[in-house]
């Protein structure tokens, strides 16, 4: 196995854009990339794509050639991954895979979701469709209901209170506040963020993280040859993906996600690290205990404790471990197949000194962690200065 | 089809924002029921009477399938 190192990252705008299309949308991010890592589209020698619902939200379906040949990049094997809220985690995770094995040298991994052209009903039913369409859903499941669901079973478990599932969102606006690319760059209270209209108790609008058009992209090579194209490679330390049921009602303990315990397991294992040692991270807020359980099943805390922890300012960005400084899902936005991309350009950003007002001081070794449906796909990276 | 029997809310939660196809419905109780027998199921809780409202650990009875989803009411 070769070590890989992310050479170039390249980021759109998240928000409401009627103007732009899918592929525009894909094509600036993953031209940004190619100009980051200092690299033309003629040198790449393949093309991963992560896409959750491109065909549902605007019709157009075979999306990786769709894009990559409006890139310019011609003639090589050119896939989309579907793997719900962690398409493009996926697609970096498979794309790392096959530098690693030697496949290939220089690799371009997008992700792109346009979600806005659609009314919010509409958006809620194609989401939905990431979860078990014969039992959840038929009987009314949408997402935030699922994670209403694991909401209201951790508050009966571990006595977590509305007030520290608001603190993540409270926290991530804040940091959002200062992310010139964020979707929603407002400063909310925590007053505000427990008067929330109700999406699905007990989530209010708060909770939930943004519907969002966008892209990222990211420039991937073998390190040794990472130094031919920038001074500042990151090293890809551990990575892993895993998988597990989908439906809800099929896992035993629906307070904890088995499949980021199992991933980032065996890419703490791989990385030669323990969670303990993991400086800072940007997990998967789709809703506010979705972080909280994130930073449970990735040891950062021992369980129950996510709730506590939050509130008393543990993950704030200058706090003892900082928690998606960008804003996270919940104010940078959320534009599905483009989210894993987006958290591995903002890993990248902190570890090059590169990420402003949001910078943590604290910055050689941080995390991702991209999320599908409720649980049922993993991914998690490892990230280092190389 | 068959009677899901007696059990008891594992979760619940009520819905406001829903679906396309459940826009007519909202609010609906939305609960995964941990059955007598066994398994687990996600079904719909029906309100016996105005607010009525179910909580992880009450008992429920299987009321009746509509279009295949299963619906419960809460146990006096």
């Amino acid at each position: 196995m070769r070590a890989v190192a992310v050479v170039g990252i390249g980021k759109t705008a998240f928000g409401a854009f009627p103007d732009r299309d899918l592929r525009s949308l894909a094509v600036e991010a993953g031209q940004k990339a190619l100009e980051n890592g200092h690299a033309s589209a003629s040198q790449v020698e393949a093309f991963y794509l992560g896409n959750f619902a491109g065909p549902s939200f605007t019709g157009q379906n075979h999306l990786a050639p769709y894009i990559s040949t409006a890139m310019g990049i011609r003639g090589v094997p050119a896939t989309r991954f579907e793997a719900a809220c962690a398409s493009s985690g996926s697609a970096f995770f498979h794309a790392v895979s096959a530098v690693a094995a030697g496949l290939y040298d220089i690799v371009l991994v997008a992700g792109v979701e346009k979600m806005t052209s659609q009314p919010t009903p509409k958006v809620t039913e194609i989401l939905a469709g990431a979860g078990d369409l014969c039992g959840e859903v038929r009987a009314g499941a949408t997402f935030p209901a699922l994670f209403a669901m694991i909401a209201r079973r951790h508050m009966y478990q571990y006595g977590t209170t509305r007030e520290q599932l608001a603190s993540v969102a409270v926290k991530n606006h804040q940091n959002g506040a200062k992310n010139p690319l964020a979707h929603m760059r407002k400063v909310i209270t925590m007053e505000q963020a427990l008067a929330g209209k109700p999406i699905a108790e007990p989530l209010t609008v708060y909770d939930c993280s943004l519907i969002s058009d966008g892209a990222a992209a990211v420039l991937i090579m073998p390190l040794e040859r990472a130094r031919e194209f920038t001074d500042q490679p990151v090293r890809v330390l551990g990575i892993a993906q895993t998988s597990d049921n989908v439906a809800l009602d099929e896992k035993d303990d629906i307070t904890t996600l088995r499949a980021v315990k199992t991933s980032a397991d065996k890419a703490y294992k791989m990385a030669g690290v323990q969670a303990a040692d993991i400086q800072f991270a940007e997990v998967h807020d789709c809703f506010t205990i979705a972080e909280i359980i994130a930073i449970e099943d990735l040891g950062f805390v021992p369980k129950g404790q996510g709730g506590p922890y939050s509130l008393a300012g543990g993950t704030c960005l200058h706090g003892e471990r900082p928690v998606n400084a960008s804003g996270g899902l919940k104010s940078k936005g959320h534009p599905v197949g483009a989210t894993g991309a987006g958290q591995i350009c903002d890993v990248v950003e902190q570890i090059r000194g590169q990420a402003g007002e949001r910078q943590v001081k604290r910055n050689t070794l941080g995390l991702a962690q991209n999320l599908g449906g409720s649980g049922a796909t993993s991914v998690i990276t490892i990230l280092g200065a190389a | 089809m068959n009677d899901l029997g007696a059990g008891t809310i594992y979760t619940e939660t009520v819905v406001y924002s829903p679906p396309e196809a459940y826009v007519n419905d909202v609010p609906y109780q939305l609960a995964i029921i941990e059955l007598s027998a066994g398994r687990r199921v996600t079904g719909r809780i029906v309100a016996s009477s105005e607010g009525e409202r179910a909580h992880i650990g009450d008992r429920v009875q299987f009321a009746e399938f509509r279009n295949n989803v299963p619906f419960f009411r809460k146990q006096p």
